[in-house]
């Protein structure tokens, strides 16, 4: 390992946890591919070897977090034990519909949710104690 | 009540399935629907989904590594500085609006997109 890898691993390191601790994922969007220029890991091995990474960054991040009083223990802990049904449904998924399909409506939904987060980003600000139903009722 | 279960499930398992297809995407899509399904502020969306994401990432390493997939030194080479930076994060978070966090997750969002499409 040289002084290059060294350096690029440990800003990218350091901004894929930034990322974790502002916005709540794992850091992976930037591991994967920092793990692939400056390791020289194939695609899989970087994915696989980003999730030691990942675990990290959510431990200390909700670790934080909890002493910030932001974290729901029992959703987040329900979403996280449930989530290996959807591993098994993802992969039955993978092997019907092509991996450019998947690539492709998995954006079409992160457009979306950017979206609606957009609006909510600009939306000005609420007074707190409006409940609203989960249909938007039109912005 | 009885309804919050059927779409925690649902999150779950969106979250799951497209961490395991994509390696990442567990949170890009826990935090936006625990925002738009449940209506979280914006900083509890992200703590709660990075407790879920503990578990989630840990199940995954511990199935890719019996496959002989995972390089534990690389892994915690690029995650010690992740441990710094994640800290920061969370203190910066505290310290700015929420609808900004929002902003900045749309961004990440796009940016996300655009690498799965291109």
């Amino acid at each position: 390992m040289d002084a290059l890898e060294v350096t690029g691993l440990l800003a990218i390191g350091f901004c894929a946890g930034m990322l974790g601790g502002l916005v709540g994922v794992g850091g992976g969007v930037l591991f994967v591919p920092g793990l692939v220029f400056f390791l020289g890991l194939s695609q899989l091995d970087a994915l696989s070897t980003s999730l030691v990474a990942i675990v990290f960054v959510a431990t200390v991040g909700a670790w934080r977090q909890r002493r910030y009083g932001n974290v729901r223990m029992r959703d987040g802990l329900i979403v996280g034990i449930l989530s290996p049904i959807g591993v098994v449904v993802g992969t039955v998924v993978a092997n019907a519909v092509s991996e450019r399909a998947l690539e492709l409506s998995f954006a079409a939904v992160q457009v979306f949710f950017a979206w609606s987060l957009a609006r909510r980003a600009l939306r000005p600000p609420e007074p707190a104690g409006a409940s609203s139903p989960s249909g938007p009722a039109n912005g | 009540m009885a309804s919050r279960l059927p779409k925690l499930v649902a999150i779950a398992t969106l979250g799951g399935a497209f961490s395991g297809l994509f390696g990442v995407g567990g949170g890009t899509v826990i935090v936006p629907l625990l925002i738009l399904w449940f209506g979280y502020g914006e900083r509890e969306a992200t703590g709660t989904s990075l407790l879920a994401i503990v578990v989630i990432a840990a199940l995954a390493a511990i199935a890719q590594g019996a496959y002989g997939n995972v390089h534990i030194g690389a892994g915690v080479a690029i995650g010690l500085p992740a441990v710094a930076g994640v800290v920061a994060g969370t203190a910066l978070q505290q310290r700015i609006p929420e609808r900004a966090v929002a902003a900045i997750f749309a961004v990440l969002l796009v940016v996300s997109a655009a690498v799965l499409v291109l």
